[in-house]
């Protein structure tokens, strides 16, 4: 069997190319599949986890499955907000933890989400480095956006601008980051965390100014026992410092301040069950959804689709497999000389049919092993991956 | 019936003394009605060195592979020393190929992914009852050495002149100490300079090992090299 192997080796080494060809369409052609399964596999449970993790999700009316995505994974946007009000309520209903998101705006293209402390803690999420934001205008960033931006504590992160053209509009915030998060494989990677003060300062419901008093006239237009009114010229903060960061406030009712979505976290499953009813009334202009629910809808209809790709996979395979068969084949043929020689010399047809199976075997499994090596090197980067696809806007 | 050969493998490695042949009422067809071969009688003696003339399409090459076993009679008998090859089933007529035959053809028929030391040690890789140690080696080594091929074992077959190759196939021919060496041919493909060397090298080696030599040709320039001619036309 030994000289079976030696010959079969020095078949495949003198005929390189043609090997290296024959392995590379065979290495392609298991990879592609297993790589596709695991790493939807991933995905499923990736989602699935996420949604698991999270009880109760509350937001406008809305599409469920909008909510679900701008809520576990930041994607997206819903078609109303919440105000802070709906939050409080839930706090005085006694029946749940309520975390408020608040999901608009983006730095570097990494979401930037405006929470409470309490979401850290309800996601078991730590601090790879440095601390939680310590005041106004602090962030503190997933770990993902860490290593992609090269940030660290003391570092600074400006968000992004919502429209460059709207000279009038938000100017974006130069935040400070805090910290650094441990890794997730989740959606958190991906994330910028702010207390909800900072997102609603990007929204310009609070801002900070230099002081009136002590300004310039050019930017003053009036005087009056009330106060001072200033143009437009005023010069406004967009970073946050020890020394402004007195100067900044809010206008409005913090009740009526917006938020995007509500995680609740349900003391029990009566309070659970209370809490969604309270939500289904006919006038409600809120709902509630359990993520888990949401997610296997998702999946019924997605996975209903990848059958037609698995279905057209397999007629690719099928007909890969079937042009090898003709490769081998025509193989076979072109060295018909060479098994008559054997033949002659006094070699069994067994022994040319094991020649050959060799030769094939070593193929196979240097085909076999390439695939799976290189399906589980892309699958292992596929938690980064699917972080990055569920938190990346397509657009 | 007798086949030799399927005794155990250190016999392989024993030197084979030149067998006898013997030939009668030899038929043999190639389908219902194509080419008929047929020998009332052929003998050759031990270590003896025949040759077979006659014009293509006699018989010649058919006779040859008769005698190694790869083709078989309709009728009559073949024996080579003690083996009846007519009548031996396939597997012992492989057996008695790659233990007693030396075979040698016209277009060399190597193997071109083998190097020139493979291709010798190729009936040892191929036949399981032969077994391929340090002794066998060395003999193909010695073997390629005293065919000028000594400082080419390495080489690609590719790399090889025509005259070379022929070597390599006598080698080949030769390693397994056969007792009898069947060439087809030999210098067909030949220019006459390396010719003569071919037909000196075959001869030497055949003579040293005291086998029993067969050669198909066209060239009557060698045929006073041998024994005895066998004119097949006749």
């Amino acid at each position: 069997m030994r000289h079976w192997l030696v010959l079969a080796w020095r078949y495949m080494i003198f005929h390189r190319s043609k090997s290296i060809l024959l392995i590379a369409a065979i290495t392609l052609t298991l990879f592609l599949p297993i790589t596709v399964y695991r790493v939807v596999r991933d995905y499923e449970r990736s989602l699935m986890a996420r949604a698991v993790a999270t009880p109760l999700l509350v937001g406008a009316k809305g599409s469920r499955f909008d909510l679900a995505l701008h809520a576990l994974y930041f994607r997206g946007r819903v078609p109303d907000t919440l105000t802070m009000a709906d939050s409080d309520a839930i706090t005085a209903s006694g029946l749940a933890v309520p975390t408020p998101l608040h999901v608009r705006f983006s730095a570097e293209g990494f979401p930037i989400v405006g929470t409470t402390l309490e979401y850290f803690e309800k996601r078991r999420l730590e601090v790879r480095a440095g601390s939680r934001p310590l005041r106004l205008g602090d962030c503190v960033v997933g770990s993902r956006v860490a290593s992609s931006l090269g940030l660290g504590p003391g570092d600074r992160l400006r968000s992004d601008p919502e429209n460059v053209f709207d000279l009038a509009g938000q100017y974006p915030l130069d935040m400070r980051v805090t910290g650094v998060l441990a890794t997730t494989d989740s959606p958190d990677d991906t994330a910028v965390f702010v207390d909800c003060k900072t997102a609603w300062i990007l929204e310009g419901l609070g801002h900070g100014h230099q002081d009136l008093e002590s300004a310039d006239d050019s930017v003053v237009l009036g005087r009056t026992e009330e106060g001072v009114v200033a143009n437009a010229a005023l010069a406004q903060y967009t970073i946050v410092t020890d020394e402004n960061v007195d100067s900044f406030h809010f206008h409005g009712e913090p009740g009526d301040f917006p938020i995007t979505a509500i995680v609740a976290w349900p003391h029990d499953a009566k309070s659970e069950t209370l809490l969604r009813g309270r939500y289904l009334e006919g006038e409600a202009v809120t709902q509630a959804l359990v993520p888990v629910a949401v997610v296997e809808e998702l999946f019924g209809l997605v996975f209903r689709i990848k059958k037609f790709f698995d279905a057209q996979a397999g007629f690719v395979a099928l007909s890969t497999i079937f042009f090898l068969i003709l490769v081998i084949l025509l193989s076979l043929r072109l060295r018909l000389d060479e098994r008559r020689t054997m033949h002659k010399i006094g070699c069994s047809r067994v022994t040319v049919f094991w020649l050959h199976a060799f030769e094939l075997g070593i193929v196979f499994a240097i085909s076999i092993a390439l695939a799976v090596s290189a399906a589980l090197a892309a699958t292992s980067q596929a938690p980064r991956l699917l972080a990055w696809l569920m938190t990346r806007d397509p657009s | 019936m007798t086949v030799q050969g399927s005794q155990a493998n250190a016999e392989s490695d024993v030197p084979h003394a030149g067998a006898p042949i013997d030939v009668r009422d030899l038929e043999f067809r190639f389908g219902r009605d194509g080419f008929t071969l047929q020998r009332d009688e052929l003998a050759i003696a031990s270590g003896e060195r025949v040759a077979f003339v006659g014009p293509s399409g006699c018989g010649k090459t058919t006779l040859l592979h008769v005698l190694a076993g790869i083709l078989v009679p309709e009728r009559g008998t073949v024996r080579v020393g003690e083996t009846v090859v007519s009548s031996a089933d396939d597997r012992a007529r492989r057996r008695f190929r790659i233990r007693e035959i030396g075979l040698v053809f016209q277009n060399f028929e190597l193997l071109d992914y083998l190097r020139v030391l493979d291709n010798v040690l190729l009936p040892y890789r191929l036949h399981p009852a032969l077994r391929l140690d340090a002794s066998v080696r060395e003999r193909a080594r010695e073997l390629a050495g005293s065919v000028g091929l000594g400082d080419k074992l390495g080489r690609r077959i590719d790399a090889l002149s025509q005259g070379e190759r022929q070597r390599v196939a006598i080698c080949r021919a030769l390693v397994t100490r056969p007792s009898v060496v069947l060439a087809d041919e030999p210098t067909g493909n030949l220019d006459p300079a390396t010719t003569a060397r071919i037909v000196d090298v075959l001869f030497e080696r055949v003579a040293a090992s005291g086998a029993t030599l067969v050669v198909v040709t066209h060239d009557h320039g060698l045929l006073d090299r041998f024994d005895r001619v066998v004119d097949l036309a006749s």
